[in-house]
């Protein structure tokens, strides 16, 4: 018996024209967090999907508590052998109950007949292993924070007690407060010695549980060993295969004249009496908890949702926008927080995606709305060399595209057109650190071209890193800005946290 | 969340059952006030046997709508259902082995049907249109393309218009105690039972059911089986009460039963609803028919009017639901 509780060795994947996994290895110990870590593509989900029985590998050994694997590995199989997986997507059921999803496929019944005491009981039971005492089992899992969603996951996991638990990038959708109570309950799992795969693209958060390291790229192991024993740097070298100089390369550009000017703004219950500027030559970065109103307060700028009250003034001319073919006509467009739900038709090609928002542009001139075949393509090349989209050609399904490349492809939608205004919600969400740094750089790009560029993030260190002034907002107010090259995440948290209704918005939000 | 209250009310699909049943009694006294006839105890024992058809097709559909599929093949097996019957009974055939028959068929469609799209993942809007188009040919061709003669009386013969149709105990028709006895056994499946956690956990989120352990194309051919079993039954009725196999039976029946179905709380988008409901929304369509017919209203009205209807109870339920009315109701 080796001092792994998990051993991959040589491991094989081929899909249909891709080598995805290498000869790549693994080892898990008990009782330790191991972070896999590599840039999306490298093969961290695939090889995980083996251990845990989704996917078959083509050759390599695989070896659960001291168990050789003979054979392929289903997910039965796995789950009976003590793996679980926590996907990316969480994958609950919502409109079932807290308990219904912690037992689904494995019910308790009695004579026939589901025994909900019983599994309530029990489904109490593992969530107050994890400290989590006040939720009800009863309650459907669609009206729970997705922070919430992914404790009862980690409590199904439990239940068929999971020895190894593999998170696929657990902190992604998660606020602050959410990821610190993610944390203290890995190192709960930790404490009774189960073995953890950590997956996770925010490096900067992985100090807090992670105990080794295995660094992948391209389908091949690189790299293992201590986390204390690699710098952040040697880390990211070692994912991107050389070095990145700057994370967040913010460029100076002089500040311009005002562009949008935002009045008093009121949209439901998570914007209340919002009030900013963006100029010319600025990015503005909007940071907060999850549910502080950043996204609602873009939204209903957007026109995606109703305004209560509140002036919008581009250029000093009041604008009414009442849909977001308004606010697209006007200038001011979005790229929104959920690329594959809200920034892209998936199932369209990259030529459609990107003539979507601008097919009044390319239909011009036509009497009968005839699309212009020129000026479409004229459209996709300028989007594809500005952005340097990889892609086989137009014609591909947007949803076959990595995270970074949709992005590129929702950025591309807005240059087509003379844009104001470029919003962003959450941009780097779930993408890797090179294609952060090339988004990075088209921000850059937009803010040289005089384009006024808003980004909501719930990454500090990503906001702190590329704005040029950021506004804090708690509770649907705005509570602080501050200037990010002379401000600390901690005095962010304070303005972020400050739920009382007394924060004196208007007066700090035109502090600058 | 943050509402710990949890109210009869806030449980998930009870309000839409609620409204539903609301809707029932108001258009009862609607009808009431425009043709008092409407609550002779004879029309209203009449009514609950016409409610039988729909409320049979509703529970098929309602449960293929929990998985979020669904099952245009409804009206054709019910018709198949009713023309294998007949025509085997007018062959001579014994009745009890000619039911066996027809019902062996029927399960084969629906068993096809879970198959093609459980199995083969054929879109259910092309599956079971598909189906459709080939069980309705069967209808006709098991009798050379004419409807059936009359089946005939004696012995089991009329037993069987008995059970199904004809026959009562008190006010209640045996085919009403044998529709509600079909329903109470779906409702215990799909509320107290493992298969029934497993159809609504299918249709709220197919792979995280499908990575939880629960067989997707197991639980999807089990719902489509019950819904041709719904519509085994349903032909069964409808031949009896006509003596005869007709091949058009059960036409458009598929659409009454998504009606029946979405009057009644469940979503077509899958993973939420109640069985209860059903008896709600089949009750409407009924209602609706009966009332209207009472009312002297003209059949080319009578379909605007219902169709006006149908649609203003699921706005009503949406609306509801997203809380354009909703604040309204809390306060009440």
């Amino acid at each position: 018996m080796s001092e792994y509780v998990v051993t991959m060795e040589h491991v094989t994947k081929t899909f249909p024209g891709v080598k995805a996994l290498d000869d790549v290895q693994l080892h898990l110990k008990a009782g330790r967090v191991m972070a896999l870590l590599g840039e999306n593509g490298a093969g961290k989900s695939t090889l995980m999907k083996i251990l845990s029985g989704v996917y078959t590998r083509d050759s390599g050994e695989i070896t659960i508590f001291g168990k050789k694997i003979e054979g392929d590995l289903n997910t039965k199989q796995a789950q009976a052998l003590g793996v679980a997986i926590i996907h990316q997507e969480l994958n609950m059921c919502q409109h079932l109950s807290v308990a219904a999803n912690m037992f689904l496929g494995r019910e308790i019944t009695k004579g026939g007949r589901l025994d909900n005491v019983e599994m309530n009981r029990q489904a109490v039971e593992e969530l107050a292993k994890l400290g989590i005492h006040d939720l009800d089992p009863d309650e459907a899992v669609g009206n729970l924070t997705v922070g919430r969603q992914q404790m009862v996951e980690i409590a199904k996991a439990l239940l068929i007690n999971a020895k190894v638990l593999v998170m696929d990038e657990p902190s992604s959708a998660l606020s602050n407060a959410e990821i610190t109570e993610m944390f203290r309950i890995v190192r709960e799992l930790k404490a009774m010695g189960t073995a953890i795969v950590y997956i996770s693209h925010r490096l900067q958060e992985l100090h807090h549980i992670v105990d080794d390291v295995t660094i992948m790229r391209d389908g091949k192991y690189i790299t293992e060993g201590k986390f204390e024993d690699f710098t952040m740097d040697q880390i990211i070298a070692n994912m991107v295969g050389h070095e990145v100089k700057n994370q967040f390369p913010r460029e100076t550009v002089e500040k311009g004249k005002k562009i949008l000017e935002v009045k008093h703004l009121n949209a439901g219950k998570l914007v209340k009496d919002v009030s900013f500027d963006v100029y010319e030559g600025e990015v503005l970065g909007f940071s907060g908890l999850v549910g502080a109103g950043r996204t609602e307060t873009m939204r209903a700028i957007f026109g995606a949702d109703p305004k209560d009250s509140g002036e919008i003034l581009l250029d000093g001319k009041p604008l009414e926008i009442h849909s977001p073919g308004a606010a697209i006509r006007q200038g001011i467009v979005l790229a929104p927080e959920d690329r594959k739900k809200e920034g892209l038709c998936t199932k369209l090609s990259i030529r459609d995606n990107i003539a979507l928002p601008n097919l009044d542009i390319i239909t011009l001139g036509s009497p009968t709305g005839k699309i212009n075949r020129q000026t479409e393509n004229e459209m996709i090349e300028k989007g594809k060399s500005s952005l340097t989209i990889k892609m086989a050609d137009a014609e591909v399904e947007a949803a076959s595209l990595s995270g970074g490349n949709q992005q590129k492809v929702v950025v591309a939608k807005w240059l087509a057109r003379q844009s104001r205004v470029i919003i962003f919600d959450e941009p780097t969400r779930g993408i890797d650190v090179a294609a952060k740094v090339e988004i990075y750089d088209i921000i850059n790009e937009l803010k040289k071209q005089g384009v006024g560029v808003v980004i909501v993030s719930s990454e500090l260190p990503e906001v702190m890193g590329i704005s040029d002034r950021i506004i804090v907002m708690c509770n649907g107010r705005i509570t602080g800005e501050v200037d990010p090259r002379n401000t600390t995440e901690e005095e962010i948290m304070t303005y972020a946290t400050q739920f009382g209704d007394h924060a004196a918005p208007a007066s700090l939000s035109l502090a600058s | 969340m943050e509402n710990k209250k949890r109210g009869f009310l806030s449980k998930p699909g009870v309000a839409s059952v609620v409204t539903a049943f609301v809707g029932v009694i108001v258009l009862m006294l609607i009808f009431w006030g425009m043709n008092p006839n409407f609550v002779r105890q004879n029309n209203l024992m009449s009514l609950a046997r016409s409610i039988c058809p729909y409320l049979l097709v509703g529970i098929g559909q309602g449960i293929v709508c929990i998985t979020g599929n669904i099952d245009l093949s409804i009206g054709s097996v019910l018709g198949m259902s009713a023309m294998i019957s007949a025509t085997l009974v007018c062959n001579g055939m014994n009745v009890i082995l000619a039911i066996i028959i027809d019902l062996i068929a029927c399960l084969a469609v629906g068993f096809s049907n879970g198959v093609l799209v459980g199995k083969f993942k054929l879109p259910p809007f092309i599956g079971t249109l598909g189906t459709m188009t080939i069980c309705r040919g069967i209808a006709q061709l098991v009798n050379n393309n004419y409807n059936t003669g009359d089946i005939g009386t004696g012995g089991l013969k009329d037993l069987f218009r008995d059970m199904f149709y004809y026959g009562r105990v008190g006010y209640l028709y045996y085919g009403v105690i044998i529709c509600l006895v079909i329903w109470a056994v779906f409702y215990y499946i799909m509320s107290y039972t493992a298969t029934g956690r497993h159809i609504y956990a299918i249709g709220s989120n197919v792979d995280a059911a499908r990575l939880s352990g629960v067989d997707v194309f197991k639980t999807t051919t089990i719902a489509y089986t019950i819904s041709a079993f719904c519509s085994f039954m349903a032909g069964l009725i409808t031949m009896a009460a006509a003596g005869m196999g007709s091949m058009q039976a059960g036409m458009s029946y598929e659409m009454y039963g998504v009606a029946a179905a979405v009057i009644g709380g469940i979503s077509t988008l899958g993973g939420s609803g109640l069985l209860v409901g059903v008896i709600a929304g089949a009750s409407v369509w009924a209602i609706l028919q009966n009332g209207l017919t009472l009312a002297n209203v003209p059949v080319a009205m009578r379909n605007i009017i219902i169709g006006i209807i149908v649609v203003a109870c699921v706005l009503f339920d949406i609306m509801r639901r997203s809380g354009v009315i909703g604040a309204k109701k809390k306060a009440a």
